[in-house]
C-alpha cells in the first residue's frame, strides 16, 4: 500500500516482546485522536477498532474518503461524546493502515515482509497501544471501548493494565474465539492464500493483488456480521435490476450484488496480508487460558468499572458469550452491569444506527464519567 | 416515597452491599444508594426498565432471577432485596434458597393474599380478587403464586429460615408480625415485608 498522508504516526522506540517470541523495536503505531484531552488529562477514552477497522474513527477517512466505521457513536454530542472525552484510536499492529504491518519493508532484506511478518496477537496489539498512554501523558483512562475484536482488545487491555482505565465496555465480543468464529477466518484466509495472486503474500512484489480470494473473504465474513432476519427484510428474494431470473451465473438476486458491492469495495482499502494476521490474531485470543481456565483471574486485579453489552440476532459474539464475562466479573465481586439490546441487525448491530445502544452507551459514559 | 421502600431502607444497614432482584425502574436501589450510601446491585428482565437504570447511573444486570442468580458466590452481599416479586416466578421456593446463599440476609416483601378486602371479594363476589396492589385479572397476572402472610411465616418455619424481622404494612403505616397477631395480621395487612437468614 502507498504512503499515506494525513496519518499520525507514533514511532514505538521501547522493544516490545511479542507472543511469538520475537522482539520488534522503533516500529511506527498510527493513530487518530478527537476532541481535546482536558488539564486533569482525566477525560480521554481509548477506542479499539474490529478486524477491518482504522485509526479513523468518526468524521471523514482522509485514506478512504468515506464515514469513519464509528460515526453513529463518536462525535460531537453522540454517545461517546468528543466534545466532552478525548477520543483516541490506533490501528493495531498487523493492520494497513499506516501501524506496524506486513505491508511494510523488512529493514533487513528491504523488501515487504508478506508472511514474514511475526504472527502477532490480540495481547501484541494491545501491548504497541499502550503507548499512546505514555505519550499524552495520560494516568489513566476514563474508558477504554470496543466491538468485537475492539472487545477482545478491551478485555486484554483491562487484564494486562487493570489500573489504566476508570470503566470498561466490551460490546458484542468474547473472552475466548470459538470454533464457530475461527472456522469462519479460516474460510476467509483460505479463499485469500488460494488466489493464484496471491504468491505466497508476495503479491506487491509481483505487481499484483488477490482481489478476488480477499474478496470472496469479506463476502463470507459480511454474511456472519448480519442476521437472517435482517437479510431478509432487506433483500428477500429481490431480483437484481431485472424482471426475471436469466437461467445464469450472473447476480440475479440483489444480496448477490450487494455482496459483490462489498467484496469489491472491500479490497481497495485493504490489505489481504493483514487480513491473514489480524484474524489469526483473533483466532488466537483465549484470554480463558491465559488464565489457566478461570476468566475471573482475568479481571482479579481491577477496581474498574464494566458495563458489557450485547445484541439480540448476534450470532457470531452470541449473547450468551458476553454473559460469561458478566459471570467472571461477577464471580470475583466486580463492579459489572450488563444489557442485551434488541436489534435485527446482527453482529454491525454495534457499527449501526441502533437507537437503544446508543443511549445505553451515552447514559453509561457519561453517569460514570460524574462519579467521583 | 414508597412507604414499602422506606420500611426496606430502614432494615439495611449503612455502607453494606445490596443486590435488588427485579429492581424495576432501579427506585429502590435510588433510594438506598442516598439513605445508606450502599453498594447496590440490580438484576432486572424487562428491557426497558434495564435502559432506565443505566439511565439513572446504577449498576445493573439484564437477566431472570430464576436463572441468573447462580453466577453470584456464597454470601456474595449482605442483603438481597425481592420486592413484591416472589409471587412471579416459576419456582418461589428455589429462588428463596439462592437468595439465602448469595446474601446473608434476604429482605422478601409479598402482597399478602389473606387481606380481608381480598378475602372478602373472593367471598362475595365469586370471582379472582383484583385489587390495587394485584390489579391484573387472573388470565393475564405474571403472580401465579400468591401467598398470605400467614402462608409466608409457615414457609419460613417449614424451611428452617430464621425471621429476624416481619412487618406488616396497612394502611402504609408500618407494625410488627408477632406469633400472637399472626392472624389478625394476616388479617388486616396488605403487604408483608420479612427480613429472614438462614
Amino acid at each position: 500500500m502507498n504512503i499515506k498522508e494525513n496519518i499520525k504516526t507514533l514511532i514505538i522506540k521501547k522493544p516490545l516482546k511479542l507472543d511469538c517470541g520475537q522482539t520488534i523495536s522503533d516500529f511506527p503505531l498510527a493513530y487518530e485522536t478527537y476532541g481535546k484531552l482536558n488539564e486533569n488529562k482525566d477525560n480521554a477514552i481509548l477506542v479499539f477498532h474490529a478486524l477491518t477497522g482504522d485509526q479513523f474513527v468518526t468524521g471523514l477517512n482522509p485514506v478512504t474518503k468515506k464515514d469513519g466505521w464509528w460515526s453513529y457513536a463518536v462525535g460531537p454530542n453522540k454517545s461517546i461524546d468528543t466534545n466532552k472525552y478525548f477520543v483516541m484510536c490506533a490501528n493495531v499492529i498487523g493492520g494497513c493502515m499506516g501501524s506496524f504491518g506486513p505491508s511494510h519493508e523488512n529493514p533487513k532484506t528491504k523488501k515487504m515482509y508478506g508472511t514474514d511478518f511475526p504472527v502477532i496477537t490480540i495481547n501484541d496489539m494491545v501491548n504497541a497501544q499502550i503507548n499512546l498512554l505514555d505519550f499524552f501523558g495520560i494516568k489513566k483512562l476514563f474508558s477504554v471501548v470496543g466491538g468485537s475484536m475492539g472487545g477482545m482488545q478491551v478485555l486484554q487491555f483491562i487484564s494486562n493494565f487493570p489500573d489504566k482505565s476508570k470503566t470498561v465496555i466490551p460490546i458484542a465480543c468474547t473472552s475466548s474465539h470459538s470454533a464457530q468464529n475461527i472456522a469462519f477466518n479460516e474460510l476467509g484466509r483460505q479463499a485469500i492464500t488460494a488466489d493464484h495472486n496471491w504468491k505466497d503474500g508476495k503479491y506487491i512484489l509481483q505487481n499484483t493483488v488477490p482481489d478476488k480470494g480477499l474478496a470472496v473473504a469479506r463476502m463470507a465474513a459480511h454474511i456472519t456480521y448480519l442476521s437472517k432476519k435482517g437479510l431478509q427484510e432487506k433483500f428477500g428474494r429481490k431480483l437484481q435490476e431485472r424482471d426475471d431470473l436469466k437461467f445464469g451465473f450472473d447476480a440475479d438476486f440483489q444480496i448477490e450484488s450487494y455482496l459483490r458491492y462489498q467484496g469489491s469495495v472491500f479490497v481497495d482499502r485493504f490489505d489481504a496480508n493483514s487480513y491473514l494476521y489480524i484474524t489469526r490474531a483473533m483466532d488466537y485470543f483465549d484470554l480463558v487460558k491465559q488464565h489457566n481456565g478461570n476468566l475471573s483471574n482475568a479481571f482479579k486485579n481491577t477496581q474498574a468499572k464494566f458495563f458489557v453489552i450485547s445484541f439480540t440476532s448476534d450470532w457470531l459474539y452470541p449473547t450468551q458469550e458476553n454473559k460469561d464475562i458478566v459471570i467472571a466479573l461477577n464471580a470475583i465481586g466486580a463492579n459489572v452491569g450488563f444489557v442485551e439490546i434488541k436489534s435485527d441487525k446482527g453482529h454491525d448491530s454495534f457499527l449501526l444506527d441502533v437507537p437503544d445502544f446508543l443511549k445505553a452507551l451515552k447514559n453509561f459514559l457519561d453517569k460514570s464519567y460524574l462519579e467521583e | 416515597m414508597k412507604p414499602e421502600f422506606k420500611v426496606i431502607s430502614d432494615l439495611i444497614n449503612r455502607n453494606s452491599h445490596v443486590l435488588d432482584v427485579g429492581c424495576g425502574d432501579g427506585m429502590l436501589m435510588e433510594l438506598l444508594a442516598k439513605e445508606k450510601n450502599v453498594n447496590i446491585r440490580g438484576i432486572e428482565i424487562s428491557k426497558i426498565k434495564v435502559q432506565n437504570c443505566i439511565a439513572k447511573g446504577l449498576t445493573i444486570i439484564e437477566g431472570n432471577a430464576e436463572e441468573d442468580l447462580k453466577q453470584f458466590p456464597d454470601k456474595s452481599f449482605d442483603y438481597v432485596v425481592l420486592s413484591q416479586t416472589l409471587q412471579a416466578f416459576l419456582k418461589p421456593e428455589k429462588v428463596i434458597d439462592e437468595l439465602l446463599r448469595i446474601g446473608k440476609q434476604a429482605i422478601v416483601t409479598i402482597p399478602n393474599f389473606g387481606y380481608w378486602k381480598i378475602r372478602l371479594h373472593l367471598l362475595l363476589k365469586g370471582t379472582m380478587p383484583v385489587t390495587r396492589t394485584l390489579p391484573d385479572e387472573w388470565y393475564n397476572t405474571p403472580n401465579i403464586h400468591l401467598c398470605t402472610i400467614k402462608d409466608f411465616v409457615y414457609f419460613s418455619k417449614s424451611k428452617n429460615f430464621r425471621l429476624s424481622k416481619s412487618i406488616a404494612l396497612k394502611n402504609n403505616q408500618p407494625s410488627y408480625i408477632k406469633n400472637y397477631n399472626l392472624n389478625f395480621k394476616n388479617l388486616s395487612s396488605n403487604l408483608g415485608i420479612f427480613l429472614i437468614e438462614r
